[in-house]
């Protein structure tokens, strides 16, 4: 796998999933619009589309605990990838799947990746998805990412979704939604830090259609200098469900950050909560710190890791 | 002397909070500051800290004069504080929190060593987050857990019994009357309470933005009991026990 793979992109990979880890399980490495490495398993296979950019991914039934890496990669400035992924998981099946992306880009047009990712789970499997995004480079062509995020969940199946967006981005609007039946849990975790003048969208679309569906979505992030964030979240609960969803910001400098949460009881079974607070750091927290040692900007960083944790 | 508070005074909104204060504290000593709510104790403490700062006068410490430096200065001289509400944070755990206050990378075995001496099941508490999960007494605990780790020269109390049930508190006074074997060097604590005020090489009364007295816990005790605020059932015990 190392021969296509320069120092740039090793280091990208790193990044957004862990080189020694990819090797582990099956994977698909695309780099500027094109595939160029692919393993399968006994388990996973991987299907190039026909009709349109992307892959098929398809695990079997009973598949236990197999990693699956789809890492992109853009070094091409100037580019705008469009890829569809979908994911059909077998009955019972149990998988990690890792979909980092990061662009490198030292030039002044934009790069752009835009990954419309879907889940179809038969009933029983588990997923646990980890996404993460990262852009790097001297350039001052904008680095975007606008991931879709589609999740089907069959009776008995559940997954559980990590994203992080921590560095370099200079736009996002990410969409997630999910379509729960019976039985099923979907819990999603959101770390995002913007700064300068970045700006990050995030939408959330739940619709607790089956009985004992249920939903946790968390959103943490950080909005510093300049930078400008949204948080959108929907949730419907459709039949007897429960969900719990909460935003939580850090504002710093000038930055702007606006959560409107909304929940939908369709049901008079539905139990749905939500919990927002957006502001600055506690003045206590820092004076805290500051008598153990710390200076003011440590404190600072130290709050801000341990909350973006 | 190691700690000298030179006529300070400290004015808000036209009240006076702290009135020429002037006092010395020596080496070793655990001292107990009290006296009713209003008098001004956590504003003196917090003087010294460097959380407040002084309209006028000088807080000395170690012989170098520190009314001007800043919290962590402050701590980095040797000063350590452990706060009346303790401070909650999301994402920061338990062990993040001592590893800061020890101000090395200790081992997770020296930082259960801890949380046991202030009384917590260390194995449940070191990964958890410092923050709303943990009730009132277990925050106490752990506050004071991040004080003992920075072995200060000073390490002051603001009112630990505040804010927590009488049943957490009858087991925490416990980590007071054995504080020798936790922290090192000088203590004062902010208190109302008997047990601790008994304990205590020295007691400080203020009222009104001034001190008072000070004296042992036998005189204080003996003169000014009734000045002092203590929880009911303690005052009930003393009141039975002078009939």
């Amino acid at each position: 796998m190392k021969e296509k793979i320069n120092k740039i992109d090793e280091n990208i990979l790193n990044e957004v999933s862990n080189i020694e880890n990819i090797e582990k399980g099956a994977y698909n490495i695309r780099k500027n619009g094109e595939g160029i490495e692919r393993k399968i398993t006994e388990n996973v296979n991987i299907v190039t589309k026909t009709d349109k950019p992307g892959i098929d991914i398809y695990v079997k039934e009973n598949t236990k605990f197999e990693y699956i890496h789809i890492p992109v990669i853009i070094t091409e400035s100037g580019l705008k990838d469009l890829v569809y992924n979908d994911f059909y998981i077998g009955k019972n099946a149990n998988v990690i799947i890792v979909a980092g992306c990061g662009i490198h880009n030292d030039h002044h047009k934009d790069s752009q990746h835009d990954g419309i990712h879907r889940f179809f789970l038969e009933e029983g499997a588990r997923v646990k998805y980890y996404e993460k995004h990262y852009g790097e480079g001297s350039g001052d062509g904008q680095k975007i990412l606008n991931p879709v995020t589609e999740v089907y969940l069959k009776p008995g199946s559940s997954m559980e979704m990590e994203s992080n967006q921590i560095k370099g981005v200079d736009s996002t609007i990410r969409e997630t939604k999910g379509i729960l039946e019976k039985d099923t849990n979907f819990i999603v975790t959101e770390k995002i830090m913007t700064h300068g003048k970045q700006f990050a969208k995030t939408i959330f679309d739940v619709q607790l259609n089956g009985e004992n569906s249920s939903t946790h979505v968390t959103s943490r992030s950080v909005a510093t200098d300049d930078s400008e964030q949204f948080f959108e979240s929907k949730i419907y609960g459709n039949a007897k469900s429960f969900a719990h969803s909460e935003c939580d910001a850090i504002i710093k400098d000038n930055a702007k950050v606006t959560a409107t949460p909304e929940i939908t009881a369709n049901n008079v079974d539905a139990n749905l909560i939500h919990e927002a607070a957006i502001g600055k750091i506690a003045g206590e927290q820092l004076i805290k710190l500051m008598t153990l040692g710390l200076s003011e900007k440590e404190a600072e960083e130290e709050i801000i890791k341990g909350f973006l944790r | 002397m190691l700690l000298e508070l030179k006529n300070i005074c400290f004015e808000r909104e036209g009240r006076k909070i702290l009135d020429d204060i002037n006092l010395d504290i020596d080496v070793g000593k655990f001292i107990a500051i009290t006296g009713p709510n209003g008098s001004g104790k956590s504003t003196l403490v917090k003087i010294i800290m460097g959380i407040e700062k002084p309209d006028s006068g000088k807080v000395i410490f170690n012989g170098k004069d520190i009314t001007g430096l800043s919290i962590d200065e402050r701590a980095k001289l040797g000063i350590s504080f452990a706060f009346q509400q303790p401070v909650k944070f999301k994402g920061i755990t338990v062990y993040d929190l001592l590893k800061i206050s020890a101000q090395k990378n200790i081992t997770k075995k020296e930082a259960c060593e801890v949380l046991s001496k202030v009384g917590l099941c260390a194995k449940e508490y070191v990964d958890r987050e410092v923050n709303g999960s943990l009730s009132g007494g277990e925050l106490k605990r752990i506050e004071i857990a991040t004080v003992a780790l920075r072995g200060a020269k000073l390490t002051i109390f603001d009112e630990p019994e505040a804010g927590i049930d009488l049943w957490s508190f009858k087991n925490l006074i416990d980590v007071f009357e054995n504080m020798s074997q936790i922290i090192k060097g000088t203590t004062i604590i902010i208190s109302h309470q008997e047990r601790i005020l008994n304990i205590a090489d020295e007691i400080v009364l203020m009222k009104s933005g001034k001190i008072e007295t000070i004296g042992t816990s036998k005189e204080i005790m003996e003169k000014n009991f009734t000045k002092i605020e203590c929880c009911k059932i303690e005052r009930m015990e003393y009141e039975r026990k002078n009939k």
